[in-house]
């Protein structure tokens, strides 16, 4: 195991666990929901390397990393609310969150 | 590397692997909001005030309780039969752990070109409000309007439909 | 005394019934075919047709006879002759052409009458057939071709006109064709003659290319004439003969069938199967004097090259033959019972004195008795048709009799024809004609053995004529009715004929050879001391014995006896072994049959078996090849282009039916693959930008 010489490694590194960890759980849960928590995870561990990234890079008072985050929370937010909303149409058609039973976009 | 660091990465880790692990979906739901908040508290430990708040405020103070908002209108409470993971989880596992491997690699293969910069930035909220609606002003535009088409679409995507139609 | 070839000076204009002697046997001709689409029912216009055609060919003949004699009384020359080239072969020309000489004069002469005389019995004699206009056809067109055959130049032409006479044979014996007998006869006539007619033509393609002309006579370089005829003698045909001698041989084959000579006479007497016109006319004095007339047509080759013994290989040949067919036919004769079947031995034996009269003395004593038996073998055969008529078609001598009363102009008649073939001395015609042949025969050098044997086939001709005139004239009527006279139409040319039977006989004694002259060319000069000469009445003394011998015996023999019909026969009591060989007509019909007629039939079967075995066989075998093709075909184009055509539409549809799963319609298998291509697509762009 390579000695963090910088502090940033780390946060990268906790950033990369948390993505594959929110990636695991959208690749492997059944329930839609879950699969949305999982993406949620995903995001916000971009944003944890845009602000790792901004705090430790060079000119952080251009504030390009903060500005980014700030809108990928408002961008996330507002995904999650169409995302839900979506699931709980498709619950009230098919009765079911379950991914393994929705595929009437099969081909 | 403080022990602040590490007590709150472990918590943000253990957090959303409770999340992804846990086959309550309330539960899971609790865990991911522990997971936002350590995130926040990361963020703060960044010298990034506003996100940490803006973190706190968007994901806890609204995705989360979106989340358990959906997780009780499609009863998501009642355990499935067939169990919480897909047949095939391993196949997701290692695709997940190919994508940490990668990016796990690359980041400690490149850790002599990192930045090396340790000097705390000195920005104020009023420095981000200029930019907001400075150099940052179309973005700004562009995500009202995108908030405000996803509220529109979010309720009539979800809005209960006419007697008649299924 | 032999006759050498005789050259005509050419010369002289062509006169009118010269140029149109055509018209002699193209009126009979047009005649039969205007028949031939009459109505049954018109039968008064086609009796009429048919006379009338034949009495102006007899007009016509009648003219050129007298032209002929004109000439001939002049001194100048008697033969005319008028071609024309039909087509060419390369550059040797097919001619046809006719020729108007004393021979042929006096064959039209005849030909036409003793026919017109037939025409007119006839009507009287099919007045109760229902076929009436069919028979005046087909005895027009025989009439037409004897005439051609009579006056023809060309020998292709001759053969042609020969073949129509043996066609229109067939079809007048298998007249009553229903018969089995009848058409049976009809067949072996037809196929008898064709055995001869190969033979002839054999001979004509022969002299066609060692002389390079058909005609007979073309002012010298016909085929009989000068050069040709020198280069025929001269050319070798094989056999130690000349060519002329082989040439001659092979158109005496010819003659051997239609004139019915040993051994192809065996059609004649089943041909008395037709009606007795046709027998009288045809198998009388016509169509088989065709024989004997073609071989005095073709005299000149037959008799040129004259050996040391003053005749030629090729007339031996047919002296020989003329005198054995006469005793055979004459000994089968006597054993017979049916009254035609007797006549037409009679007629074999008559035609082989015939040949063996142009053998032995040439074309003139040939001649004259084939003039002579004409009409008095016709007499014969329509009274025979008369009697059978009176006797309501009774034919077996053996259930007639005492017919010299009932039908007494019958009778009259019958008895000159009767006498006039036995030969009855100074009165009759045939007494003059046979007298002649047997001096020749006398006088041949080679051997004395065809003089005896015409000697005794000249009693047997007596006897046996003297036991069919006791039979049916004779003695009491055993037969079943009445029998009555025969109506005027009937007994009139009987008549005609008699008195012809009686007269021809002057016209060549040796006192008078008129015959002979005319036919040589020779001024005939009386000479009636020749009569009283002791040559003369050595062998007037001969022929009166015979006769006297012949119709004495018979008489003995048979009178006014009549036995019952059940009884058997005087001679088949006291001689069976005699007999019933002679009755059953010495078993050569029977011979040919277990002989040609069983190897043809083998023939046949094996020609079937290998048409039905090997061709079709092979035909088949090809068959099967085909259909094996095809089938095979079928296969390949079923199984290999369809199923690789199918089995490739089929792979790519499973092949989309793979793909296609990809598209799960699961949301998470999209993420899964896309995740997956990201860390590829990632670890490949690290992998490439490694320092």
């Amino acid at each position: 195991m390579t000695a963090l010489t910088s502090p940033l490694t780390g946060y990268l590194l906790v950033a990369a666990l948390l993505f594959a960890i929110g990636l695991a759980g959208a690749l492997v849960r059944r329930n839609a929901i879950m699969v949305l928590i999982g993406i949620e995870l995903m995001l916000n561990a971009a944003n944890l390397n845009f602000i790792a990234f901004w705090r430790y890079g060079p000119h952080p008072e251009a504030l390009t990393g903060m500005m980014f985050a700030i809108f990928s929370i408002a961008v996330a937010a507002a995904e999650a609310a169409v995302g839900l909303g979506l699931v709980i149409a498709i619950y009230r058609h098919t009765n079911t969150t379950e991914l393994d039973k929705i595929n009437r976009m099969k081909g | 590397m403080n022990v602040v660091f590490y007590l709150l990465a472990a918590l943000t880790i253990a957090g959303g692997l409770a999340a992804m692990l846990l086959k309550h979906l309330i539960h899971a739901a609790l865990a991911v909001t522990v997971a936002f908040a350590g995130l926040a508290l990361l963020f703060l430990q960044l010298d990034a005030q506003f996100a940490g708040f803006a973190q706190i405020l968007v994901y806890i103070g609204a995705v989360a309780i979106l989340i358990v908002f959906a997780i009780l209108l499609t009863h998501g409470a009642e355990l499935p039969r067939g169990g919480v993971f897909s047949g095939t989880w391993f196949v997701g596992l290692a695709i997940a752990a190919g994508v940490f491997a990668v990016l796990g690699w690359a980041v400690l293969q490149s850790v002599h070109a990192l930045p090396q910069q340790t000097a705390a930035p000195a920005v104020t909220v009023h420095d981000i409000g200029n930019a907001l609606v400075g150099s940052y002003v179309l973005p700004l535009e562009i995500v009202a309007l995108l908030l405000t088409a996803a509220t529109i679409g979010a309720v009539i995507v979800a809005m209960h439909e006419k007697a008649g139609q299924k | 005394m032999m006759q050498e070839a005789v050259a005509f000076t050419p010369g002289g204009a062509r006169s009118m019934i010269a140029q149109y002697l055509w018209l002699i046997p193209a009126l009979p001709i047009i005649a039969s075919g205007v028949i031939a689409v009459l109505r049954q029912s018109r039968r008064k216009l086609a009796a009429g047709l048919a006379i009338t055609s034949l009495s102006v060919s007899l007009l016509l003949s009648f003219i050129a006879f007298v032209r002929v004699v004109g000439h001939w009384a002049g001194g100048s020359v008697a033969r005319e002759i008028f071609n024309v080239t039909w087509f060419s072969v390369g550059s040797a020309p097919v001619d046809l052409g006719w020729v108007l000489d004393p021979l042929a004069a006096i064959m039209l002469l005849m030909v036409s009458f003793v026919g017109l005389l037939i025409f007119i019995y006839s009507v009287g004699y099919m007045a109760h057939d229902e076929n009436f206009t069919r028979f005046f056809c087909f005895l027009s067109l025989f009439a037409g071709a004897m005439l051609g055959v009579v006056i023809s130049n060309s020998i292709l032409l001759l053969f042609m006109c020969w073949e129509l006479v043996g066609l229109t044979s067939y079809l007048l014996i298998g007249f009553w064709y229903q018969k089995p007998s009848a058409a049976a006869a009809a067949k072996k006539a037809f196929i008898t003659t064709r055995v001869g007619d190969i033979f002839f033509f054999l001979g004509i393609v022969w002299l066609f290319s060692q002389t390079g002309t058909l005609l007979f006579y073309n002012y010298g370089v016909g085929s009989l004439e000068g050069l040709n005829l020198a280069n025929l003698l001269t050319a070798r045909g094989g056999l130690g003969l000349s060519a002329a001698g082989a040439i001659g041989l092979l158109i005496f084959a010819g003659a051997v069938g239609k004139s019915g000579q040993l051994p192809l006479h065996v059609w004649l007497p089943d041909a008395m199967e037709g009606p007795t016109p046709v027998s009288a006319l045809i198998h009388a004095a016509t169509m088989v004097a065709a024989g004997v007339f073609l071989i005095a047509r073709v005299y000149p080759l037959m008799s040129i090259g004259a050996g040391a013994a003053g005749t030629t290989s090729a007339l031996t040949v047919v002296t020989w033959v003329g005198s054995a067919t006469a005793v055979f036919a004459a000994l089968i004769a006597v054993a017979q019972n049916d009254i035609k079947r007797i006549l037409a031995y009679s007629t074999v034996s008559q035609l082989g004195y015939m040949m063996a009269g142009l053998g032995l003395g040439g074309v003139a004593v040939g001649m004259f008795h084939l003039i002579t038996h004409a009409f008095f073998k016709a007499l014969l055969f329509l009274g025979a048709g008369s009697v059978i008529h009176g006797c309501h078609e009774e034919q077996d001598i053996r259930r007639m009799g005492g017919l010299r009363a009932d039908m007494p102009l019958t009778f009259a008649t019958y008895g000159v024809g009767m006498l006039a073939l036995c030969g009855f001395p100074i009165v009759f015609s045939g007494f003059w004609s046979k007298d002649a042949i047997l001096e020749a025969a006398q006088h041949w050098s080679l051997s004395k053995v065809p003089f005896y044997l015409l000697v005794f086939g000249a009693v047997l001709t007596a006897f046996y004529m003297t036991r069919q005139v006791s039979y049916v004239f004779f003695g009491y009527w055993r037969g079943r009715g009445t029998a009555h006279e025969s109506p005027r139409v009937m007994t009139m040319p009987l008549a005609v004929l008699a008195f012809f039977a009686i007269a021809l006989g002057a016209i060549g004694t040796p006192g008078w050879p008129w015959f002979r002259a005319f036919l040589e060319n020779q001024p005939a000069t009386a000479a009636f001391y020749v009569l009283i000469e002791p040559e003369f009445l050595a062998l007037l003394g001969t022929s009166t014995l015979i006769v006297a011998l012949g119709i004495g015996l018979g008489l003995w023999l048979y009178g006014n006896k009549s036995p019952k019909p059940e009884t058997p026969d005087i001679l088949e009591q006291s001689a069976p072994w005699l007999w019933i060989p002679l009755r059953d007509k010495l078993y050569v019909d029977e011979f040919y049959r277990v002989t040609f007629i069983a190897f043809y039939a083998w023939w046949a079967r094996v020609a079937d078996w290998f048409d039905r075995r090997i061709w079709g066989g092979i035909v088949s075998a090809v068959a099967l090849i085909f259909g094996l093709w095809a089938k095979l075909n079928r296969a390949l184009d079923m199984y290999w282009v369809d199923g690789s055509f199918d089995k490739t539409c089929e792979e790519l549809s499973n092949g989309g039916g793979l793909l296609a799963r990809v598209q799960s319609g699961l949301v998470q298998n999209y993420l899964r693959i896309l995740a997956a291509a990201v860390v590829a697509l990632a670890a490949i762009l690290l992998w490439s930008s490694r320092p």
